[in-house]
């Protein structure tokens, strides 16, 4: 409630959205709590299969968060099925599978494929990890739009959302 | 919108998932869908659970979830996170400690950011209540970190509301003493394996015996549980104490105000329509430059700006 919040003056920015300035200075983007209609791309970061290694996801994962998106971490260890019911749930416009244990081929083409079957195929899926050259044509030919490999710097990938994810079509 | 609402009720996850998107992203038809919903709601049975970060909120709500789906209970979760208040993104991490559940169709779980509403979290999460409701399930947990005054609201419209603190943060008993301890029905102590569980408890039970007069008078003495939820313990003592909160609550208000008591509808009420009012003063002041062309009359000099103010906002209340 503005009128309870001394020091904080509302602030019109041009796109429609709405800023909330504290005396501070620091800034603070305040278009979800009025009927702005504005859609607000939701990201989930999955580690599909045994693979144990998180710390690449979770760096994606608070690239995501810094660049503005909300993402959804699902945490180690999921199946294809756990993560594409999750990713409907979530309503994300958006998967990124993380695998650094050398499954890819049957797990990130698995996910597209549930997707299909759940008629959630606009959800884009990205992959990335330790994945080797000659795998990415036939992982991108079964749906996979895009691959990162080690070495990518953050913000590719980051402005790769940007330039390739909309908001889901409607309902 | 008709469609959506239709297959909301019959319990459609596509049709659950984005209306609670809608809610969150504030889509304008979204207000007509809440209305077609609004009859089949009112039947769930709807847990607060809050604490501060890293006391085991999620992993407590992963426990409770098993346990009420061992009882053929069906259950939705809201987890909210905080959106980060720099770049307006938020990673949503609850999930992580609920994923056994994904492929479990009497559970629906959602992770929310708080997108730093205008109050308008409460009222976001009251209507994603609502929609999970609807879509009938028995029982909706929302998890919250209990920090501010929209998420102790959150927590606050439940039936039951579980405040989970952990032994040895000392201070963090006095702040919530200052904030949610009143609205805690039941307390958890998580972690209780931990050094200092018994000193935290014995000064839980000194600030709940401090209201002893509205205790003799009838008012529900909150308990507290000694948990440690990631080996399963004091879980199913939890669900106990909800259960008797729930039958103490229904005998207590009788079982239409149980539903929709007229202190939850009037905060409901209030809510709905400051967000309205904020939202159409606001939305019609994007519109035009005043709002820009004020603010440098007031840094000129030229105007004060309680005079501004009225000029901005008086207009503008004409509403349809």
């Amino acid at each position: 409630m503005i009128s309870c919040a001394p020091g904080i003056v509302p602030d019109l920015d041009p796109a429609g959205g709405v800023e909330v300035r504290d005396d501070s200075g620091s800034t603070r983007n305040h278009i979800g709590g009025i009927m702005t209609g504005k859609r607000r791309i939701r990201i989930m970061v999955a580690k599909p299969g045994l693979d144990g290694h998180d710390r690449g996801a979770r760096i994606i994962a608070r690239a995501y968060r810094d660049a503005g998106y909300e993402v959804v971490y699902t945490g180690l260890h999921q199946t294809p099925e756990e993560i594409v019911e999750a990713a409907i749930q979530e309503d994300v416009d958006m998967i990124g599978l993380s695998s650094l244990a050398g499954a890819h081929n049957y797990l990130f083409p698995r996910t597209v494929e549930l997707l299909k079957e759940k008629g959630a195929d606009d959800i884009v899926v990205c992959g990335g990890g330790i994945i080797p050259d000659e795998d990415i044509p036939t992982l991108k030919a079964a749906g996979i739009r895009e691959i990162f490999t080690p070495g990518t710097p953050l913000d590719v990938i980051v402005k790769w959302v940007a330039d390739n994810v909309e908001p889901r079509g409607e309902y | 919108m008709n469609d959506l609402v239709e297959n909301v009720v019959k319990g459609d996850i596509r049709a659950v998932a984005r209306l609670i998107r809608d809610i969150d992203d504030g889509i304008p038809g979204v207000r007509e869908a809440l209305k077609a919903l609004y009859p089949h709601t009112g039947k769930a049975y709807v847990l607060g659970i809050t604490g501060s970060p890293g006391v085991g909120k999620s992993t407590l709500v992963d426990q409770m979830v098993s346990h009420l789906r061992r009882k053929e209970k069906t259950v939705g979760v809201l987890a909210v996170d905080p959106t980060s208040p720099f770049s307006g993104g938020a990673i949503l991490g609850d999930r992580v400690r609920m994923q056994r559940h994904s492929l479990d169709e009497g559970v629906f779980i959602r992770s929310m950011a708080t997108r730093g509403h205008f109050g308008g979290l409460t009222q976001s999460t009251r209507s994603a209540i609502d929609v999970l409701d609807a879509m009938g399930k028995d029982y909706i947990i929302v998890e919250t970190v209990g920090v501010g005054q929209d998420e102790v609201d959150v927590v606050k419209s439940a039936h039951t509301t579980v405040i989970v603190v952990i032994p040895g943060m000392g201070d963090d008993i006095q702040a919530i003493k200052a904030g949610i301890l009143e609205v805690g029905d039941i307390f958890v102590i998580n972690k209780a394996d931990r050094e200092g569980s018994d000193k935290t408890l014995s000064d839980l039970r000194l600030m709940i015996d401090m209201d002893q007069k509205k205790y003799e008078d009838g008012g529900w003495k909150p308990p507290i549980v000694k948990a440690q939820a990631v080996f399963d313990k004091g879980v199913e003592e939890v669900l106990e104490e909800v259960e008797k909160h729930r039958a103490y609550l229904l005998e207590t208000q009788g079982e239409i105000d149980f539903r929709r008591s007229p202190k939850r509808v009037r905060e409901e009420l209030m809510d709905l329509v400051k967000n309205r009012v904020i939202e159409e003063v606001l939305g019609k002041l994007t519109e035009t430059g005043d709002f820009d062309a004020a603010v440098e009359a007031i840094a000129r000099g030229e105007k004060d700006p309680y005079s501004a103010c009225d000029e901005l906002v008086l207009p503008r209340l004409e509403i349809h």
